[in-house]
Order: structure tokens, then C-alpha cells, then sequence
């Protein structure tokens, strides 16, 4: 076959059973137990799966997990029950997720960190005297691994402290291995998923590019997981120069996984859902460890810690201010009035809680405990170790500011935006026979399982990790459980599909076309101008994230108006990016490492726009914090203790809103201290 | 620009089609320029869109000629300090230098098996296509990871 040219990509046609988007912890985990399974199948059918796994870069360090981190957020432990998790995970989301989902998640997820201290992932241990010992540390001294009884080092309730510089590079080794080089394809970014011809509400595969040569590649699959994390960039952040490469969530997270599954018909929920991390200003490093493990507090700039000051304000929001742990939105709300009043900067004070720790240490321990608040930094966030070098900040002896960043969109921190999907059968969740709900499109199914686990509502179409809506606080561990629970389900998917033959619902020579239009926008029109960066023939990639930002943050509660909107501006927010939604099609790739950036903000376009929908069709302020709807300021439990969902039509370009019933399947009182008194 | 390649530290990978941190970068800003012209530096790599870097140092950390660092985000950060890190096969050593002088020296393990010797499978449990219903994962039996639950905790059950 002759090479391909920029202008004139070569096609590469390939059929499977099952395909992988993404190499991040879900895709890494979906991976490991697939293969196994498929092992399974070929011994005792005969049947000969056809599998692989497709990644935009490169596994060792692809997705969240790329740079490290510094702690596992979700380790269940023999003590807890997976109920408790459930209980958490609603309460940390204002009582809108899906308890089926948490649970099996939280019954489940302890098997992946047993494997990957198996495989080499450093954990921390307390020993008999409850003394820490760093993961290696504990290996020589012979403590026992988790598996065995060993005890991790808690720094919260569910969060356990590891050496995970190389997490990621550990876990992609395993699912690498399992895999097999030849079931890999790196630096492909799939872009757009395909329908069946015969069978609209079904996947038939997924169109990409290789961002290395000029080829495109055609994959028809009976099914697909589809896991490319969570979206960063659609609002303008607060550092506009180098510094907006500084995003709290990797800055490579587009919403690919959102606005390609919407593209393919599948059910989103909870679009209108985002977090506002509070952290360590400009570096955005990580807090959990500063309030956890070394107990220190926040306070406003004259010293005051404004989560006492201000707790009245809890009282606004019954039952989750009453919540033994207010919501991490709930959190900034009692910040931000710090902030919007002009008591800031908002500092975490290192200073106290370092010199009252040293007052029952030895000098032995304070440097071990200095070590342990740097490497905090160094395994997940070294950015954050540039700025206090560049500060000239010892955090022994000066404080830090803590700040509220830019809105992200993700399912798997603590986030729940994403796609419904189907959960397990064994936890009481409603099933079809539960009556119909009025508004939801007669298409979609009833209840909350509908055949196969992590299955969207398009036939084949699965998700994992940041794409699972309505069930936050997976974090990395979680994520490859829920990989690893999906994977099962699709095998079962692709051997009960085994005769359905696939076919796609466009040509190759068109899905050619639609992807590298960028490319043909500029070689069309670049001689017009002597400048190639401003043309009226095309946008650059660049410029039309500056406008999408722009957009979200000055109408759709950025940071620009302290995450403050309304009706009347989500209505000026909807006129514009249906024009930028229009104007994407004139974006212009002069190169591949173009037409990347080109179509990841197309996928930001999409998933700002359910974003903005979602809001809009919510009439209350759910999340006091992370945004406010101030002509609904208020959360109403009697209209709107419910998921809100949508499906969005690719013909017509429009979104459908609706409600769905949200049912607890754990008791939540016990959550809630007694109501204040009136 | 965040991350930046030493002149005269690059050696492209010696000539081969792609760079070790064009391989690693998960946001594809790492770039060799070939004959030199988009640099002046023929056979060097570079970061081609600085302001998109996350600081990641995964092309820091795995470049052969340690000719990789980073000058902090300029519209953030005030010039002078460096962090730098040497990784080797089962730890990460730190320099620290802050704008004033001072330095910090900091090691921390990373891994506690060697690279590449994980067996994915080994000792672990054939599942029967039969069990694909059930719910959990495969090693379920095995790994002492799974949390039963107090049935009476399901309302609805």
C-alpha cells in the first residue's frame, strides 16, 4: 500500500470484536481482566477474540495517572462496608449518584490495589507501634502486604499513601503484558464513533488518526470501550500564558469520552455537575495530605478559619449541611464568602500544623515528615514544587495560598458527570418493570440495568472511569476496577453477538473527508493570506479554544463571575456556541499535531455545550460552590432530587433534557446530624 | 517555556525516527527537529507548544541524556529555582533548588519489583466463560480484595 500524504491520508481498514479507546487506569484495567476472560473463551470455545487497545499517547504514561500520585483515594479496607462508600460518595455529591454503581465499585475496587502492590506499586504501612513505613521500607522489614493483613497508612477514611511516581507506569506494564504488543496501537486519537447501518442504537465502530503518519484508521467492532477521560480547558483558566498548561486535570483531558459518546446517541447524566478543586494556588497541588495527614487548617488572611466562622451557612442546604463532612462544594461556598468579601488571600497554614507535629517527633521523624510533605508534591504535582522554589517557599516556614481553580468536568475524582449506564443486578436497584417515566424518550430503557454491566444505552457502547456519570470518587483505583467490571460484560456482549455482521452507517471516503477537513480547510485557503495564522477562510485551533473559554467562563459561572449564573445568561451562552459549533467545521490543522488540537476542541465544543444544557434545564443550584444559578439560588429537593439526563441527536444537532427518578438503595440519615433548629 | 532541551545535552535519540520523549509526552509536544528548521538546532528535540505542558516531566524523566528541564511557567513563577529528578530503576532522586540558594535533596522508591518482571497471570485462577455473569473480577478468590457487604445495608434489596 503507498504512503500516505498530508493531503491525501492513507485508509487503514481494520475489523475486531472488541476495542479499547484510551490507555488511561480504566482502559489499563478493562484490559488486564480481558484478556483473561478471553483466554478463557478461546480454551473452551475455540473462539479467537479479536481485541485491541488504541491510545492517543503513550500507556506508560497516558491519562490522569500519567505524572504519579501521591495516594490511592479509594481503598475500601476490611474495616468499612461497601454501604459506607455509597454513603460517602452521595453525600460528597449533594445526594444525586447512583448507588448501585458506588457499591459494586466499593465491593470490588481493594482487588486492583492488592494487584498493584503485586506488581511492584510501592504502599505505604504502619507497623505494630504505629510507626509509617514507606512502601519499600516496608517490603525489607518483611511488613505484610495488604492482601496479607498489612496496614496501610490512612490519610483520610478512604485514601491510603503510596510511592507512586511510576503508578502508572506499573499498572500499564501489567495490562501491556496482557495485551501482548501487536493488540496495541499508540498515538491514535480516535475522534468520532459509528453507527450501525442496520441498527441505529447500536455501535458499529470508531474513525481516527495517527497524530505520527499520515494514516487514518477505520476500526468496526462489535463493542467498544470508550474511556478517554474527563475535560479540562473548556473554561478559561486562571493563567492564560504558559501557565494554562497547569491544569489542575491533565490538560490532554478533552472530553472526548462525553462528546463522542453523546455523538453515538448514548444517554449523558449529570452534565451540569463539575468540581472546583480548592488548592494550592497557581500549581494547583494536591491539599488531601496537608488537611489529612498533617492536620492542618485554612484560614482566611487575618487568620480566622472560615469552616467554623461561617458554618451557619450549612444550615442553608438541609440535609448535606448537616452532614458530619460537608460537600466539597459546600466547602468553597463557606470560601468563597471569604473571598467575594475581601478577607483573601485564603492561605493553608503549613506553618502551625508543621511546628505542632514537631513538638512529639524526633528529629529522625520531622525529617521524615518533611520528606513525605514534599514528596506529596513531587509524585503528582511537581509544578507545585516550582512555584515554591521559585517563592522561595518552605512550608515549615511560610504559608500557602489556597484557591479555587477553573471547573473541570470528570467522572471519576470528585465529579459525576458522564453516561448512564447499566449497573449490577444485585443491589435492589429499579429494574424494567418500574414504571415509566414521563419525558424520558421511549428509546431508552427502564430502570437501571439493562443487560450488561457499564453498557451505555447504545447497543455495544461501553464506559469506564471519568465516563461512568453519576458515581464520582473512583479515583485511579476505582477507575480500573470499573474497567475491569465493564470488560466482563463485554465479552459476554461479543460472543452473544458473534453472527451480527457490522457495518457502518457512512462510507470510509466520507468519515475520510469529515476528519481531515482541518487539513483541507487550510491547504484550500492558506495562499490567501500572506499570514497563514489569520484567514477568513478558517480559525485556528488555538483561537477557537480562546473564544470556547471565553464563552464558558464569562456566561456559564467561571471563575470570571465567581461561578455565578443565570437563565438570562445561559440563554446569551447558548446563542454563541451554536455559532463556534458551526465555526468548528472551519477550524484549520497545518499540520497532524494540528488536527489534534483541532478535534479535541471539537469534543471540548460538545461537552461545553451538554455542560451548559444541563444547567439550564436544572432549575436550582445543586452544587452551592462550584456553581450558582442566581435567579434559582437554592437547592430544591421537591422538584429536583433527581438525575437530569439527555441524549443528543447528531442530524438535528440538538439536545433533549429530561429527568430521571433517583432512588437510595443504602439508608442516607445516617449521614445527618438532626436538623438546626428554626 | 515549561519544559526546555539543553543544546548541547540533545543528541536526537541518536538519529533515530522518533525521540524517547516524542515517545513518552502524553500531549505530543515534544518534537525532533530533524534538519534544524524550525530551530536552528538540527537534530535536537523541543517542546513545539509550551504553554499546552503540564509539567509532567515524563519526557524529563525518561530522556537519556538527562537534557531535559523545566523553567516554571514564566507568568506564573519567578525565575531562578529548579527541581530536577534522576530516575533510576527503583527510585527517583530530587535536587531542589530554591531562588534564594537553598537546596534540598530528596530520594523516594518507586517501584519494588524490577521493570518489566510483572507476570500478569502467574499463579492466578483460569475463569470459567460460565462465571462472566457473575459479578466481580476474576481473582475475586484470590487476592483478598473483596468486601462482601452487610446485606442488611441494602434498603431495597
Amino acid at each position: 500500500m503507498s504512503e500516505g500524504t498530508f493531503g491525501n491520508p492513507r485508509i487503514v481498514e481494520e475489523e475486531l470484536d472488541i476495542l479499547l479507546i484510551g490507555g488511561g487506569m480504566a482502559c489499563c484495567g478493562a484490559a488486564y481482566e480481558m484478556m483473561r476472560w478471553a483466554e478463557a473463551v478461546k480454551a473452551e470455545q475455540g473462539i479467537d477474540l479479536k481485541i485491541k487497545l488504541v491510545d492517543k499517547a503513550a500507556m506508560d504514561r497516558s491519562g490522569a495517572v500519567a505524572q504519579g500520585l501521591s495516594a490511592i483515594n479509594t481503598y475500601i479496607g476490611s474495616e468499612q462496608d461497601p454501604a459506607d462508600y455509597a454513603r460517602m460518595v452521595s453525600n460528597d455529591l449533594m445526594g444525586i449518584t447512583r448507588d448501585d454503581l458506588a457499591y459494586d465499585l466499593g465491593r470490588n475496587v481493594d482487588d486492583s490495589v492488592h494487584l498493584f502492590e503485586e506488581w511492584g506499586l510501592p504502599i505505604w504501612k504502619t507497623d505494630a507501634s504505629g510507626v509509617r513505613h514507606d512502601g519499600a521500607d516496608s517490603i525489607k522489614e518483611g511488613l505484610p502486604l495488604l492482601k496479607d493483613g498489612g496496614k496501610p497508612v490512612r490519610s483520610g477514611k478512604w485514601q491510603i499513601m503510596i510511592n507512586g511516581e511510576s503508578y502508572k507506569w506499573i499498572v500499564a506494564e501489567a495490562a501491556k503484558k496482557a495485551l501482548g504488543l501487536s493488540r496495541i496501537e499508540e498515538r491514535i486519537f480516535i475522534v468520532k464513533l459509528v453507527n450501525d447501518k442496520n441498527d441505529a442504537g447500536r455501535i458499529a465502530g470508531a474513525v481516527g488518526f495517527s497524530v505520527r503518519d499520515n494514516t487514518l484508521h477505520i476500526y468496526k467492532a462489535k463493542a467498544i470501550m470508550l474511556a478517554a477521560g474527563g475535560c479540562v480547558n473548556l473554561f478559561r483558566p486562571r493563567s492564560v500564558g504558559e501557565g494554562q498548561g497547569r491544569a489542575w486535570y491533565p490538560v490532554w483531558n478533552a472530553g472526548s469520552t462525553y462528546a463522542m459518546a453523546a455523538e453515538a446517541g448514548a444517554e449523558m447524566t449529570m452534565m451540569e455537575n463539575r468540581f472546583v478543586p480548592a488548592r494550592f494556588k497557581d500549581g494547583y497541588g494536591p491539599v488531601g495530605a496537608w488537611f489529612l495527614l498533617f492536620k492542618a487548617k485554612a484560614t482566611n488572611a487575618y487568620g480566622e478559619d472560615y469552616m467554623t466562622k461561617n458554618k451557619e451557612m450549612l444550615n442553608d442546604y438541609p440535609p448535606y449541611g448537616q452532614a458530619a463532612v460537608p460537600a466539597s462544594c459546600l466547602r468553597n461556598h463557606l470560601m468563597l464568602k471569604e473571598m467575594k468579601e475581601g478577607r483573601g488571600p485564603i492561605y493553608m497554614d503549613t506553618v502551625t500544623a508543621l511546628a505542632k507535629l514537631r513538638e512529639t517527633l524526633s528529629p529522625k521523624e520531622v525529617k521524615h515528615l518533611e520528606a513525605e510533605a514534599w514528596e506529596d508534591f513531587l509524585d503528582m504535582c511537581i509544578g507545585q514544587c516550582g512555584i515554591w522554589v521559585g517563592e522561595n517557599i518552605e512550608p515549615e516556614k511560610k504559608m500557602s495560598e489556597l484557591m479555587p481553580t477553573e471547573p473541570y468536568l470528570l467522572g471519576s475524582h470528585s465529579g459525576c458527570c458522564g453516561i448512564w449506564v447499566s449497573g449490577p443486578t444485585d443491589v435492589g436497584a429499579p429494574t424494567a418493570a418500574d414504571p415509566e417515566e414521563d419525558g424520558v424518550p421511549a428509546h431508552l430503557p427502564r430502570g437501571w440495568n439493562w443487560g450488561y454491566r457499564s453498557m451505555t444505552t447504545v447497543k455495544g457502547l461501553f464506559t469506564a472511569g471519568d465516563g461512568v456519570g453519576a458515581s464520582g470518587h473512583k479515583f485511579s483505583s476505582g477507575s480500573h476496577t470499573e474497567g475491569r467490571l465493564a470488560s466482563k460484560a463485554m465479552v459476554k456482549y461479543a460472543l452473544d453477538n458473534k453472527d451480527w455482521k457490522v457495518e457502518l452507517d457512512t462510507p470510509a471516503a466520507q468519515l475520510a473527508e469529515e476528519i481531515y477537513q482541518p487539513v483541507r480547510n487550510f491547504l484550500e485557503h492558506k495562499n490567501y493570506t500572506t499570514a497563514i495564522d489569520v484567514n477568513p477562510n478558517y480559525i485556528t485551533p488555538k483561537m477557537l479554544q480562546f473564544r470556547l473559554q471565553k464563552i464558558m467562563d464569562e456566561y456559564v459561572a467561571g471563575v470570571g463571575t465567581y461561578y455565578n449564573t443565570n437563565d438570562k445568561m445561559l440563554a446569551v451562552a447558548e446563542e454563541k456556541l451554536e455559532m463556534l459549533k458551526e465555526d468548528a467545521k472551519k477550524m484549520r490543522a497545518k499540520d497532524l499535531h494540528e488536527l489534534l488540537r483541532a478535534w479535541e476542541n471539537y469534543h471540548r465544543i460538545i461537552t461545553a455545550e451538554a455542560h451548559m444544557k444541563h444547567i439550564q434545564f436544572r432549575e436550582e443550584s445543586r452544587y452551592p460552590g462550584f456553581y450558582y444559578r442566581t435567579d434559582k439560588n437554592f437547592v430544591d429537593e421537591k422538584n429536583w432530587h433527581c438525575f437530569v439526563n439527555s441524549i443528543y441527536d447528531k442530524n438535528s444537532k440538538k439536545w433533549t433534557c429530561f429527568k430521571r427518578k433517583h432512588v437510595d438503595l443504602v439508608d442516607k440519615s445516617k449521614l445527618f446530624k438532626a436538623a438546626a433548629p428554626h | 517555556m515549561p519544559t526546555f532541551v539543553r543544546t548541547e545535552k540533545c543528541d536526537g535519540c541518536k538519529g533515530q525516527d522518533k525521540t524517547a520523549c516524542m515517545y513518552i509526552c502524553p500531549h505530543d509536544l515534544m518534537k525532533l527537529d530533524k534538519d534544524g528548521s524550525e530551530t536552528g538546532h538540527a537534530m535536537r528535540a523541543f517542546n513545539q507548544e509550551p504553554e499546552q505542558c503540564w509539567e509532567c516531566y515524563s519526557c524529563v524523566k525518561i530522556c537519556p541524556q538527562s537534557a531535559i528541564e523545566v523553567r516554571h511557567y514564566a507568568d506564573i513563577v519567578p525565575l531562578g529555582g529548579s527541581v530536577q529528578p534522576l530516575r533510576g530503576s527503583d527510585s527517583i532522586m530530587w535536587t531542589i533548588k530554591f531562588r534564594n540558594g537553598n537546596m534540598k535533596r530528596f530520594k523516594f522508591p518507586i517501584r519494588t519489583t524490577s521493570e518489566g518482571s510483572i507476570d500478569p497471570y502467574g499463579n492466578k485462577p483460569m475463569p470459567k466463560v460460565a462465571e462472566l455473569t457473575v459479578d466481580g473480577v476474576y481473582t475475586k478468590a484470590v487476592m483478598g480484595g473483596f468486601r462482601a457487604g452487610n446485606p442488611a445495608e441494602l434498603i431495597r434489596k
